[in-house]
Formats: C-alpha cells, sequence, structure tokens
C-alpha cells in the first residue's frame, strides 16, 4: 500500500508540474516526481537504478532546469492553450481509459517467486553491452549539446556583433580611400544613431 | 480489493502518461515541454521495472531502465539547449509564435 501512495502521490505532483505558473515551480514538482519515482523503484526491488535515478532525474536534471531557466527567463505567458483546454482533457481521458482497459485487462498471472539467478552487473555489462556502447555514445553527445548550452552564455551574440562592426568600419574606410585617391577632402563619418 | 505490486506499478504508469500526454498539448512554452517529456519517461521506466519484476527478472529490467534514464537526461540537455538558444534568438519560448511553418 505504500507504493500505491507514493505513485498517486507521484502522479499529483506530475501534474502540478504541468499547472504550475512559473517555470521554476514546474522544475520543482518534477523533482519530487523523480523523487518518488526512485522510492517506488527502491520498493520494487530496484536499488542499483533507484539511487541513479535520484542522483540524475532528481538532481542533475533539476539544476540543469534551473540553469536554463536562468538563462532564458521566467516569463510567465499570456493565458492560452495550444489545444482548446475541454479537447485535451477528453483525449487524454480518452487516452487513459484505453490504456488502463488494454493493459490492466491482460495482466499476466504473477511470476512464481524465482530465485535470481543473475547478477545486475552481469546482466548489465556482458548481456547488455550493446545498450552501454549506446549510452556512451549518447552521453557524448549530451555533453556536446551541453558545452553548445554554455558557450553563447559566456558571449552571448559576441561574434554576429563583432561582425557587423568591423564591416561597417571596413566600408567607412573604403569610402575614405576612394575620396583620397580622387582627390577629395575627406567628410566625416556620420555617426550612426543606434 | 488487493492490487498486486504489478497492477499498482500499471496504475502508475498509466496515470503518468496520461498527465504527461496532457501537458504536452496544452503547454505553450518550451520548458514545459521537455518537463513533459520528463513525465513520460518516468512512466516508462517505471513499467519497465515493473516488468522486470513481476517477470522474476529484475536485473534485465533495471538494465533497461538505466538504458532509459541516460537517454531520457540526454533528451532533456538537448531539449534545454534548444529552448535557451531558441529564447536568445527570437526572445520567446512560445510554441504558437515559433510555428513558421503555417499552411
Amino acid at each position: 500500500m505504500l507504493s500505491l501512495l507514493l505513485i498517486v502521490v507521484a502522479v499529483v505532483f506530475a501534474f502540478q508540474a504541468i499547472r504550475a505558473r512559473g517555470l521554476i515551480a514546474s522544475a520543482l514538482w518534477l523533482a519530487g516526481v523523480s523523487a518518488l519515482t526512485a522510492l517506488v523503484l527502491y520498493l520494487y526491488g530496484a536499488h542499483q537504478v533507484a539511487v541513479i535515478e535520484l542522483s540524475v532525474g532528481t538532481g542533475l536534471v533539476t539544476v540543469l532546469f534551473v540553469l536554463a531557466i536562468n538563462i532564458a527567463g521566467d516569463n510567465p505567458m499570456a493565458a492560452g492553450w495550444v489545444v482548446s483546454r475541454p479537447l485535451a482533457i477528453g483525449v487524454s481521458l480518452l487516452f487513459v481509459l484505453v490504456l488502463g482497459w488494454f493493459v490492466l485487462s491482460a495482466l499476466p498471472a504473477p511470476a512464481a517467486a524465482s530465485p535470481a539467478a543473475t547478477v545486475f552487473d552481469e546482466v548489465f555489462w556482458q548481456e547488455r553491452g550493446l545498450d552501454v556502447l549506446v549510452q556512451v555514445v549518447l552521453i557524448f553527445s549530451g555533453v556536446l549539446g551541453f558545452l553548445g548550452l554554455l558557450a553563447e552564455a559566456k558571449a552571448p551574440l559576441g561574434g554576429s556583433l563583432a561582425e557587423s562592426v568591423t564591416s561597417g568600419r571596413d566600408l567607412e574606410l573604403k569610402a575614405l580611400e576612394e575620396q583620397l585617391l580622387e582627390g577629395q577632402e575627406p567628410q566625416e563619418p556620420q555617426e550612426s544613431q543606434e | 480489493m488487493n492490487l498486486s505490486p504489478f497492477t499498482i506499478a500499471l496504475i502508475g504508469v498509466v496515470g503518468l502518461l496520461g498527465v504527461g500526454f496532457y501537458g504536452l498539448l496544452v503547454s505553450r512554452n518550451l520548458i514545459k515541454v521537455v518537463v513533459c517529456l520528463q513525465i513520460l519517461a518516468k512512466a516508462a521506466l517505471l513499467a519497465l521495472v515493473a516488468a522486470g519484476q513481476a517477470a522474476g527478472q529484475i536485473d534485465l529490467g533495471q538494465s533497461l531502465a538505466l538504458t532509459v534514464i541516460v537517454a531520457d537526461t540526454i533528451v532533456a540537455v538537448m531539449g534545454i539547449a534548444l529552448g535557451v538558444q531558441i529564447r536568445r534568438r527570437t526572445g520567446t519560448l512560445d510554441v504558437r509564435k515559433l510555428s513558421s511553418l503555417k499552411g
């Protein structure tokens, strides 16, 4: 019954994460969902995954969300929906009912208590070796993506602004050169108002 | 009413999937869309572990769940990075204002 309570609270937290107006509040509700999911996983016997979910899902992802919201700003949006609210509620309820009926009506008989013939390390490193390779590639691409996120935070729009100033100065110098070659008195360059 | 642990987990999976799906339908903020994707990934995680436990192969379930956690985190990182860059270039995170492919 403890797992049922935790799961119900996790669903409520997930709903609050969607309803929250501020993005920081939304990220914190999501961290609550992750923590409760980790607890449920621990109760189901998945101890290693529970610890990883708690550290990565609750810790790292929340920190990333807060960092991104700090950079992008937490501006509340005007009221409005992508899809009209009654339609969204109706479609979601239909989805839940159909999925619930399919899943719960075809429940398998509970498995006999079989002894754990394998160890997590064996399964993870040997049987699922390809998954580990895919994870390494994913982590590499994620690090590159995060570097891309931070790259412009250090110098926002610095490159393009410098380029525009340099090209403007080049044009002014070229005009001055032409005027000097034609033997005219160089005019004072007009300062732009921008 | 005596619910088995597997049934309880499936109830949570369906609930989380429903909430995440609803959030994807109504959210206009790009960062919030990533939050909804995270909720959907939590449902998948719970389903894998519950299925592994019900089948008596919790280690296989854990191994697959670990892959889902890694993929889920990378999706979050890339989504957040895209959101921040879009905010810098367009000044908004509103998906309705970003839809430039209207017919």
